[in-house]
């Protein structure tokens, strides 16, 4: 095997750009979800039918998780947190098709979605709080905590990057081992294992995205206002 | 060429026992937060919503370090950087 599960080849060449698979992959993933979102929002009914049903029953449940992590600014953060996890949902799971790799496979794909987390934190605490009062959580219980602050914002976002990229990664990898070992069926339980697995980093990567969020953002009674709402 | 030998036997040796170290010590961190979430969940079931969230995200952050190790290990055996010294 060589390790060519770990390497990433381009796929063709655009000029002097070489375009990989998982660009590609990217692509298609993102044009498939924006027209499936056009096409299933054009048309909203008062009665709706199966269909927007179900899509607004997947919008309610990711509204309620957020709803619960961060009550005072959900619809300010759902469209990022709710793009992260669809998409990241369907990327893991695009895997599973034959001949196709998932895109968080490759560092370069989970890195630049962590560096959006990254970014994301700053806009969105520097546009709820203002540029002060956002700045003055890194001094906040005490400035000798300055660099501990500096040092947690860059570890937790390679840590992010590095999570989604192992866990897939590692995944792709047992599959093809197996496959080595073992005749052509027995992979088919791993496949299974794929599944959940791709699901739940889905959900860690968007929840901690979220919590992250959340921590810039820093409401002023996030404790007492989260116990009102769930009572 | 006797170098290259040695080297891949220490490089498979090291990945080998540096993953079951590394899987072993958060497997042990592992048990002990669900334990821990179980017996919060024992005493507190109404408040089970926000357990599990900070269940998974511990889980989730412990998870990371095997991670961590694993991408290591991967790395020592099929893209190890110093084995071009050798090949040279």
């Amino acid at each position: 095997m060589s390790g060519n599960e770990l390497q990433i080849t381009g796929v063709f060449a655009l000029g002097p750009l070489a375009i990989t698979g998982t660009v590609l992959t990217t692509w298609v993933i993102m044009a498939g979800l924006g027209c499936a979102a056009w096409l299933v929002s054009r048309r909203l009914q008062l009665r709706p039918g199966p269909l927007q049903t179900a899509v607004e029953g997947a919008v309610a449940a990711i509204e309620n998780a957020i709803t619960a992590v961060e009550p005072l600014h959900a619809g300010v953060i759902l469209p990022m947190v709710a793009t992260l996890w669809i998409f990241i949902v369907v990327a893991n799971l695009a895997g599973l098709i034959p001949g196709v790799h998932s895109p968080t496979r490759d560092l370069s794909a989970t890195a630049a979605l962590a560096f959006l987390v990254f970014l994301s934190v700053h806009w969105f605490g520097i546009r709820i709080q203002g540029l002060k009062n956002y700045l003055r959580h890194y001094l906040s219980p005490s400035p000798l905590l300055l660099p501990f602050h500096l040092v947690s914002e860059v570890t937790r976002t390679v840590a992010l990057a590095v999570r989604l990229f192992g866990n897939i990664m590692s995944l792709e990898m047992a599959a093809l081992l197996i496959l080595l070992v073992a005749g052509l069926l027995v992979p088919v339980p791993v496949l299974m294992l794929h599944i959940v697995e791709a699901l739940v980093q889905a959900y860690i990567f968007g929840m901690l995205a979220l919590i992250y969020v959340a921590g810039g953002i820093q409401s002023q009674h996030p404790e007492s206002s989260k116990e009102n709402d769930r009572a | 060429m006797p170098d290259l030998t040695s080297f891949v036997t220490t490089s498979t040796l090291a990945a080998t026992l540096g993953i079951a170290i590394g899987v072993m010590l958060p497997a042990i961190a592992m048990g002990w937060a669900i334990s821990r979430a179980l017996d919060a969940l024992a005493r507190q079931p109404e408040a089970e919503r926000s357990i599990m969230r900070t269940l998974f995200i511990g889980l989730a952050m412990i998870e990371s370090l095997a991670i961590y190790v694993l991408v290591i290990v991967l790395i020592v055996l099929f893209r190890n950087p110093l084995l071009e010294y050798l090949l040279k």
